[in-house]
């Protein structure tokens, strides 16, 4: 019961957060809308037993990615309430191929029966992080790290990119 | 409808990906379609971790989550990079300027 009450207030959250950034026509606003996202995502994780993942989503998302993302308003707008307007027609588009992807997404999800593991199955899932280091270790040892080379390449990228003209 | 399922989580994650693709479609600013990538990224997040809970993958849904979310960082990383670059170009950060390779 507890379950399905918290469940409905994440979605409630996240999805009005999300519809939030969609409406709100300041960026900066947009997104603060973004951490009321991401933090649900969190809860979410953690619902699902998920632990870990909704710590990294706490720390990476929403501590560094949000933050990346408010000091690149800051960088790219000299008048920060510069607003950029689409046409009603772009706007009329876009939401009806939107609803017409998420009926076609929602009506195939209700259609199709899902692999459901049994209650015990889910009840033996600990949340621990233990096994997850593990198989990080092991089974995934070389996406693992590949992930770290990629992550190196995107620093070194970044900086370079950013880095201010000569001259 | 009490009980929460897997199905439950499939359409909330389906509802956020949408409320992305408009965002990406509608907003001008550069630094707007960013923000919706984060959202669709995050609604197929969602989707990986309940499939890992309730299907039989074990812990392979949480893995592929954590990879994600590395990867949304380092997106957004390049992306702000690349916007500043576009700011310094053409004094603004509205995606229609970006016209340069148009023929």
């Amino acid at each position: 019961m507890l379950e399905t009450v918290v469940f409905y207030l994440f979605a409630a959250v996240m999805v009005g957060s999300a519809l939030a950034i969609l409406l709100s026509r300041n960026i900066v606003r947009s997104a603060i809308w973004l951490l009321g996202t991401l933090g649900s995502a969190a809860g979410l994780y953690l619902l699902l037993a998920a632990n870990f993942v909704a710590a990294i989503q706490l720390i990476v998302y929403a501590g560094g990615v949000l933050i990346l993302i408010v000091f690149g308003v800051m960088l790219t707008s000299r008048n920060p309430h510069l607003r950029y307007e689409p046409s009603g027609r772009e706007i009329g588009i876009a939401v009806v191929v939107a609803l017409v992807l998420c009926a076609g997404m929602v009506a195939a999800i209700l259609d199709g029966p899902w692999p459901q593991a049994s209650a015990e199955q889910i009840a033996a899932q600990s949340g621990g992080v233990e096994a997850l280091g593990r198989e990080l270790l092991t089974t995934y040892l070389v996406p693992f790290e590949l992930v770290s080379v990629l992550l190196l390449a995107v620093m070194i990228g970044a900086a370079y990119l950013a880095r201010p003209e000569k001259n | 409808m009490l009980a929460i399922g897997l199905t439950h989580y499939l359409v909330l994650s389906a509802l956020v990906f949408c409320i992305g693709v408009v965002v990406i479609t509608v907003k001008r600013n550069a630094i707007g379609i960013l923000i919706g990538a984060e959202l669709i990224l995050n609604a197929a997040n969602i989707n990986f971790v309940a499939c890992g809970r309730y299907g039989a993958g074990g812990l392979d849904g949480q893995i592929a989550a954590a990879f994600v979310i590395v990867l949304a960082a380092a997106e957004a990383a390049i992306a702000l990079a690349i916007f500043l670059n576009f700011y310094n170009l053409h004094a603004t950060v509205d995606v229609d300027h970006g016209d340069a390779l148009r023929g």
